[in-house]
């Protein structure tokens, strides 16, 4: 049973096997993962999937608490990396576990990797943070949208006509300048996401290119997961093609 | 000369006394009297109480209410409000070289958690930014007692407070002792590896305090008092 988590107990989690498949896509904001992951949807539904999406400050009991404190600004960084905690494990053990034991594929829109990238870039320690998520299962695969901060900029900036404070890392008074302390904080993310990224395992890709070409990569990733025997599912369940290698780099 | 030298179980200039125990054990009345004779003797003091920050107090509230919370979330909500409390209200007079008496510390979700069936490793390393204090008192008192009190009190027994989350028993009163059991004997167990102080709870208020004060005056043998901290002598 501990194998199936990062290494600590999850009180409750059911013995049986989880049939569904987790599938995790991080990224800085404007890295293109909520488009991905609509498009990652769509296509697994067609292929006969049942998907529940999933992300983070979405769970009822305490999103409410993180918006007030994100306008107020007064938390400590140990805290707020708490507060982000406990929502996450409402979210995993409400809405993630129920939808893996009902064979379910879970695509999280950003899963611990952030959390712990934000929390030890503003100082906690990479064992804290790496152990308080032990409780966290542990995903069938793990997508890193990785893109430049250039290329980050513009399109924060054209999607929300401006940067971002907590975007931006203002809260870790980097600089004063909005344009500065996005690139600083962006830069110190990118390397915590780097450590993150090597200690669990990410598949990078390049999401400097158009949402169509990322996708392509993405789905060679997924495919893989679906293409083994089922276990639990019953066998007649329609199968996606593996998309051959050859294809994908000539449409890229 | 007043000693200013830091503490030498977490290294900050304050000094850092945690009171625990099971509810009805008479920690909460002693820990504030123990609060009073400090501020009398000339000390700043701060004193503060398990679960009182606003941050989350409402969830809390919330979640308890409507029974959605499973230990790992209960366990996390408790550090949040903990951590928030630490940062903004304990490390700073700790850190101004204050005397902290704290009614219920990190030792207090060790025990709970545990109960509850979470990672004891995993909730310790939650706590790790909470120093270890200079001294903890532990209550010991027997379980058919606090549920004396508690009945006793009138004050209604709440669910999570009965343990009725981790159905040990659809009975509230039978429930609350099976789970106080729990407590006490991780209590117990703990007390032993963390160096607890042992209070033995069955004796008079009077003699509880004066053993009290009795540990404390060495511990705070020349610590500065409040008027040192303020002006120059």
């Amino acid at each position: 049973m501990i194998a199936r988590t990062y290494g600590s107990r999850l009180p409750g989690l059911p013995d049986e096997s989880l049939s569904g498949k987790l599938i995790v896509i991080e990224g800085a904001d404007g890295s293109g993962r909520t488009t991905e992951v609509s498009l990652l949807r769509e296509w697994l539904e067609v292929e006969g999937h049942a998907v529940v999406d999933t992300g983070l400050r979405r769970s009822t009991l305490v999103a409410g608490e993180i918006d007030r404190a994100k306008q107020g600004h007064t938390l400590g960084a140990t805290t707020m990396a708490l507060l982000y905690a406990v929502d996450f494990a409402d979210q995993l053990e409400n809405k993630i576990v129920p939808a893996l034991a009902a064979g379910s594929t879970v695509l999280a829109d950003r899963y611990i990797y952030t959390l712990m990238a934000r929390a030890v870039v503003r100082g906690a320690s990479r064992e804290w943070a790496r152990r308080l998520y032990g409780f966290a299962l542990r995903p069938d695969l793990v997508i890193f949208l990785e893109a430049r901060p250039e290329i980050l900029l513009h399109r924060a900036i054209s999607k929300y006509g401006s940067l971002d404070y907590w975007e931006s890392g203002m809260d870790l008074s980097l600089s004063r300048d909005l344009f500065e302390s996005f690139f600083a904080y962006q830069d110190r993310l990118s390397k915590e996401f780097a450590w993150v990224g090597a200690e669990y395992g990410f598949h990078r890709v390049d999401a400097n290119r158009r949402p169509e070409q990322v996708h392509d990569d993405v789905r060679a990733l997924v495919a893989p997961l679906y293409a083994g025997p089922f276990g639990a599912r019953p066998a007649t369940r329609p199968r996606p093609p593996v998309i051959p290698r050859a294809a994908r780099a000539a449409s890229s | 000369m007043p000693d200013e030298t830091p503490s030498p179980t977490h290294g900050f200039p304050g000094r850092l006394f945690v009171f625990e125990g099971l509810d009805g054990s008479g920690k909460s009345t002693q820990a504030a009297l123990l609060g009073k004779w400090l501020q009398a003797q000339g000390y700043r003091v701060f004193f503060t109480e398990w679960n009182s920050s606003e941050l989350t107090a409402a969830t809390i509230r919330r979640g308890k209410k409507k029974n959605l919370l499973t230990p790992t979330t209960f366990s996390l909500l408790h550090a949040t409000d903990f951590a928030d409390r630490f940062e903004r209200k304990i490390l700073p007079p700790l850190r101004a070289g204050y005397v902290v008496v704290c009614d219920r510390y990190a030792y207090t979700a060790f025990v709970r958690d545990a109960a509850r069936g979470c990672d004891p490793a995993w909730v310790r390393n939650i706590y790790s930014f909470a120093p270890r204090p200079d001294q903890v008192f532990y209550f010991r008192v027997p379980v058919a007692v606090t549920l004396k009190r508690k009945i006793a009190s009138r004050v209604k027994i709440n669910y999570y407070e009965a343990g009725m989350d981790l159905g040990l028993s659809p009975d509230l009163h039978d429930s609350y002792a099976r789970f106080q059991t729990r407590l006490k004997s991780e209590y117990e167990r703990i007390a032993r590896t963390d160096g607890f102080t042992v209070i033995d709870s069955s004796r008079t208020v009077e003699r509880i305090q004066t053993d009290l004060r009795g540990y404390v005056r060495p511990i705070l043998e020349n610590f500065p008092t409040g008027e040192r901290l303020m002006h120059d002598s």
